[in-house]
Formats: C-alpha cells, structure tokens, sequence
C-alpha cells in the first residue's frame, strides 16, 4: 500500500471505530524534564474517557496537549502525533484558534470572565463570527445555558455578573461557555475538584447529558467521578499510560497490578 | 541520653524567668508600635507646617487691593486711526488726579500717581477696544493699585514705622487713607492670579500662562508616554522571549526611572533643540523631555498591572480559540486598566511638578501672555514658582506661596482623579 493508502485506511478505520482523537507516542518535554513519554491513546466519539492517576504523573498535559494549550508553556516541546478527524493539531498549518473552537476545555478552577453572564457565552461566538445578529445571539445563550442546565436559575439575570453566581453554577456557566462555540469535544481538568457534592452531582449528571453530542475527555482524582461518568479509563503514573480500556474492566477487573493498587487507594 | 531528655524537661511557664521574657516582649511591642506612631505624628506635623506656612504666606494673594474711580475717556487723548495706541495713561492720570484737585502739579502728583496700577491703563484699552462708544463719556472702573499700596493694605509692613523704612510715604498713606474713606478702596477675589499670565508687576501677575503651558506640558507628555509605555509594557510582558537582551532592557528600564531629572534636561537640550532644532520654550519639548521621563514609571506600572491579571483569565479566553491579541485586547488590557491608569496619574502628577529639565531647555521663559500652542514658548507652574521665588518685589512672595498652593491643588485633584476611575473601572463581581 502507499502512504496515501495508509493514511486513508487508518482515516477510514477511525471513522468505523469512531475515534475522535488518535494519539501515538506523544512525548512532552518541559525544558529537560520529560513529563510524558510516549502515550498511545484514543478518544472516541460520544464517549467520556477519564484520565486517572496520581498527582504530576502527566494526565493534565496530555490533555492540554489536545488543544495545544501547552503552547503557552515557553519550554515546553511536544513530539509524536496526535490526530483530530486523522489530521495533525501540531501541524504547522493549524490554526491554532480554529483547533481550540474545535476542542473547547473548562478548567479546574471556574473562571467565568468578568462580565455578565451573557457577554460570557456570546464572547467565543462573537470572536469566531457564528453569529451576527441579536437574536442570533440571544439563541446561541438560550441553548448554550440550557444544555449546560443553568438556563432556569439565571435567564431572569443574564446581565448580572458571571462571577456572582455560585461555585457550581459558575463551572456549569463555564461549561455553556465552551458549548456556545460548538466545539465537537471538550477538555475538563478537574472540572469538579473546587466544587461540593451537590454541584459536583449536577455537573456529572450534565457530563453524561453532553456525551451524546460530544467527546468528551475528563481528568480526575476521584475514583468514583471517573467511574460513574466514563466509559473509558486510562491510568497514567510518571508520564505514561500504564492502563486503558472500558471503565467497567479497569474499576472490576484491572489487568496491572498499579492499577489495581491506584484505583483501591494503596498509593497516589 | 539522659541529658538530652532534660532539654525536655517539662518548662516553668510560670518562673521569673518565663515572666521576664513575657515581659520583655511585651514592652517590645509597644516600643515598635510607639516608633511607628511618632513616625507618622512627626510626618504629619512636618506637613503641617509646610502646609501652614505656605497658606499663611500666600492667603493673602488671594484677594487684590483695587481702587474704584470715574475715568473720562476723553477724545483728545484718543487716537481714531490707531486706538491701540491711544493716550490712556493720560485719560486714567487726568481722572486720578480729580480725586485730589489739592495736590500740586510735580513730585506730589507723580507719588498720588503712584497709587493705581500700571495696569490701569491696560484695562481702560481693554474697555475701550471692547466698546468704542464710551470715547468722550465718563465710565467707573476698578483697577488693582500697585504693589507698595496693596502690601499696605493687607497689613505689610506697620504705618508707625518711619518713613524712610516705608515704602509709602506719610502724604500717601493719607491720601490712600482718604480713598478708603471713600470707599473707593476693595478687596475683591484675585482673579487676576487665575486670568494673566505674567508680569513684572505683582499685582498684574496671573498663573495663567502657567496653567496653560503646564496643560499643553501634560496634554504632549500623556499622548506619548502612554500609548508608548502601554505599547512596551504588553511586549515585554507578554510577546518578548525570556533572554539575554529582555533582561537587559528590562534592568535598563528601572534605571531609566532612577535617572537624575536634569540629566534627561541636558539630553533634549543637546538632542531636541540643537540636533533637531525644535523649538526653545515650547510645551512640545518639555512634553517630550517629560514623557521620557515618565515613560520608565508607566512601563513598569503597566506591567505590573499586567502581571496581576490572573492567568485563569487567559486560559479561559485561550479556551473558547482567542487569540493571543484577542486575550490581550479583550481581557488582559481591561483587567489590568485600573493599574495602569494609577501607574499613568502618578507618572503625570511626577511630571506636573517636574522643574530642573525645563529650565535647561528654557521654559522658565517670562511670558506676559498665555501661549495658543504647543509650539509657543511657555512656562509651566513649577517653572512659574522659580521665576517669582526669584523676584525682588515683595508682592511676588506672597504670589510664590499662592502658586504653590495651586500647584498642590492641582496635584490633589489628578490623585482624586487617580482614585475615583480606579474605583469606577475595577469591576467588583
């Protein structure tokens, strides 16, 4: 076979497997430090995969790897591919604006700008042109804000500040703000470790409303997070993937034994 | 071992020893606490009397001695080809002297001569030019009297001492004694400090040609400093590459802010006015001198402001696809607003008060009219100070105290200004 043939016989495959994502030997290097080394990892349509492991062992930049947020990191220098649709993110000719309104993330802390609630969801429409009227807009807010069930608590106050509102309410508004764009998966590092278990639970409710529309990609500390929201699991320790598969198999029935130890709080 | 098990041993909290200590400590508190006291008692008592002095020695040029009387603007002194030229000392003498028909021509009738202003005849030009029709009737004025009569009536100098220690003579404080009488003499608000420019005479002096040139000084300052301070703060904070050469420009930058001021004078000396051969006097180059001078303040205010900015900010903008100067435009440069509009008032109010490098390039010039550009020569209000600080006439030290006041009016107003966008752009949420 060509190369040309290869190409479109893996393209082809991914689209029968659904694979949103296709990584091979991703290596990241922070200055000499090699945080990641080697990771082979798919992420497939649909799904929620959540990425496990102890603290530093490299999960949160593999992620960031996705949407090439680790530009923005001076020293650090990403090797290896990493395939969205079988077309390279680290491609020279991606853009790397258009790649992250592909792949949108919500981070760890919420960070709602400093506007109100509505100048927060139509910032990324705007930016990108989705939309040019008001009513244009005031939709993409409608629907972004429903679909991240925050529609009901604040459609009375669109022009309080994003800011006010709760903890919970200010992740979920977090998460329509990444919707708005419609980015088709979306990253969240540990989108509920500065949240309480009520918040906690209707963002997890919402992870699995949005699996249907998106891939999804989550990384977690909380076993029981990972376990009740994914379908698939990896399990990272210093830099590599020691594990992967069907949450169900991880959480039951591991392969390694650092997984079993990890997943049953023996170290980590 | 087992003398390391005493260290342990249980502790007197209760001992002289224990007390002395709690004792010591608390006694240290208090000193620490007194020291910090008597710092800022002593601060604010130096104030005081700064503040104290000025004001007692400048109230007073406030208000102006002016004397009122009837002029007859008589046609023979007015020239109808030329009225700028006309006679009007002559109008204004003639009518002066009809107060006091007694008084005989020579010496006597120039000393009562001496009691209205040169000015006096500037203001009936003025009236005149402004109404033509008045030629050949009578119209009453109020003109400031000069300098000798006004110290004399605000007090200056006692009337008992002896004549030759005076500078009014006993005749004239008779006649001026008599105006009074007449109510012909007032104390108006001075509004001339406000609305002339300079003079060689105290009582026709104004700040206006100062605060025009000091506005035009700040107008040129700010449209260069802060555009390009802001411009190099977001390239050294955000695009440069941690290297070398940024360390070194940045090292460069706070030395810049630690140059002697007159340094940066003898700099546009040789550079703006004779490499460039701009303008001697002119706001334009005072601006530019200060500018280069506020510069390293609003670079390094800016990019501390920009620093602040919390980076959860930029990767929330970085998450939704922003671009690097979407997040800087969008989010960074409001945020860090506040900061860098205090950071641009503290570098302009540095600059309002900023002497030694305009007398270098000449804007302590004497100026009898406010300038109309910035291209004219000027003075700024500090210059303003210099000049009359170094006037003989007492009139002027009284003045010298009234523009400093001003001058700290002005500088309290920017820092209310400072204060007051701070609070309207920080965004509470």
């Amino acid at each position: 076979m060509t190369e040309a043939q290869v190409e479109m016989k893996t393209r082809m495959d991914n689209e029968a497997n659904n694979v949103k994502f296709s990584t091979r030997g991703v290596h990241v290097f922070y200055g000499d430090k090699e945080a990641l080394k080697g990771v082979d990892l798919d992420i497939n349509n649909n799904e929620v995969t959540a990425l496990i492991g102890p603290s530093g062992c490299g999960k949160s930049t593999y992620l960031r790897c996705l949407n090439r947020m680790n530009d923005t990191v001076d020293s650090a220098r990403v090797t290896g591919s990493i395939l969205l649709d079988g077309a390279d993110v680290y491609d020279r000719k991606v853009d790397v604006v258009q790649l992250r309104a592909r792949v949108g993330m919500v981070f760890q802390k919420p960070n709602p700008f400093p506007k109100s609630i509505y100048d927060n969801i139509v910032y990324g429409p705007r930016i990108h042109g989705l939309a040019s009227t008001k009513t244009e807009f005031d939709e993409i807010v409608e629907t972004s804000l429903k679909k991240a069930g925050l529609w009901n608590e604040v459609k009375d106050r669109l022009d309080s500040g994003g800011t006010s509102l709760s903890g919970g309410q200010q992740q979920r508004l977090c998460i329509a703000r990444a919707i708005a764009v419609s980015p088709e998966v979306i990253l969240m590092d540990e989108p509920c470790s500065a949240l309480d278990p009520i918040a906690t639970a209707r963002v997890e409710e919402l992870i699995d409303e949005l699996r249907e529309n998106y891939a999804i990609v989550i990384v977690t500390h909380s076993m029981q997070q990972a376990a009740r929201v994914s379908q698939r699991t990896a399990f990272f320790h210093i830099g590599e993937i020691v594990e992967h598969g069907n949450t169900e198999q991880i959480f039951t029935n591991p392969r390694e034994e650092r997984t079993r130890d990890y997943i049953t709080g023996r170290f980590g | 071992m087992t003398e390391g098990s005493s260290n342990f041993a249980r502790h007197d909290w209760d001992g002289a020893d224990a007390r002395r200590r709690l004792k010591r400590r608390y006694a240290a508190n208090t000193r620490l606490k007194l020291y910090g006291l008597s710092a800022i008692v002593l601060a604010l008592g130096l104030l005081a009397v700064l503040l104290g002095s000025l004001v007692m020695t400048g109230y007073k040029s406030f208000v102006q001695t002016h004397v009122t009387f009837d002029v007859y603007v008589n046609p023979e002194n007015y020239d109808q080809a030329n009225p700028f030229d006309s006679d009007y000392r002559t109008m204004i003498r003639d009518s002066f002297l009809k107060l006091f028909p007694e008084v005989p021509p020579g010496p006597q009738q120039r000393q009562l001569f001496d009691i209205p202003s040169t000015g006096a005849q500037l203001k009936l030009r003025e009236i005149v030019a402004a109404d033509p029709s008045v030629v050949g009737s009578t119209i009453r004025i109020s003109v400031p009297v000069s300098d000798e009569f006004d110290q004399f009536q605000k007090g200056e100098g006692s009337r008992d001492a002896a004549e030759d220690a005076r500078r009014v003579n006993d005749r004239q404080i008779v006649w001026f004694d008599k105006l009074a009488a007449d109510g012909k003499i007032s104390t108006p608000f001075n509004w001339t400090l406000f609305n002339s420019a300079d003079s060689r005479f105290p009582e026709l002096a104004g700040l206006k040609g100062a605060i025009v040139g000091t506005f035009y000084l700040l107008l040129v300052t700010f449209v260069l400093s802060f555009p390009i301070g802001i411009a190099a703060a977001i390239y050294l904070e955000e695009f440069a590459p941690k290297n070398k050469w940024t360390d070194i420009i940045e090292i460069n930058i706070n030395n810049l802010a630690a140059v002697p001021s007159i340094v940066f004078g003898l700099l546009a000396l040789a550079v703006f006015l004779q490499t460039f051969g701009l303008p001697r006097s002119a706001p334009l180059v005072g601006g530019m001198t200060i500018a280069l001078m506020t510069l390293p303040t609003i670079i390094i205010a800016t990019r501390a402001a920009l620093k602040a900015v919390p980076p959860s900010i930029r990767e929330a903008a970085l998450g939704v696809g922003a671009s690097k100067h979407q997040v800087i435009i969008h989010h960074v440069l409001p945020l860090a607003m506040p900061g860098i509009l205090t950071g641009t008032i503290i570098g302009m109010a540095h600059a309002i008060g900023e002497t030694a490098p305009l007398l270098l390039i000449g804007m302590n010039a004497f100026m009898t009219s406010a300038s109309v550009g910035i291209l004219d020569p000027a003075t700024t209000l500090p210059t303003q100070i210099y000049i009359w600080a170094d006037s003989p006439e007492r009139g002027f030290v009284a003045r010298t105290s009234a523009a400093i006041l001003v001058l700290l009016g002005f500088l309290m107003l920017m820092n209310g200004l400072a204060i007051y966008l701070r609070r309207r752009l920080e965004r509470k949420w």
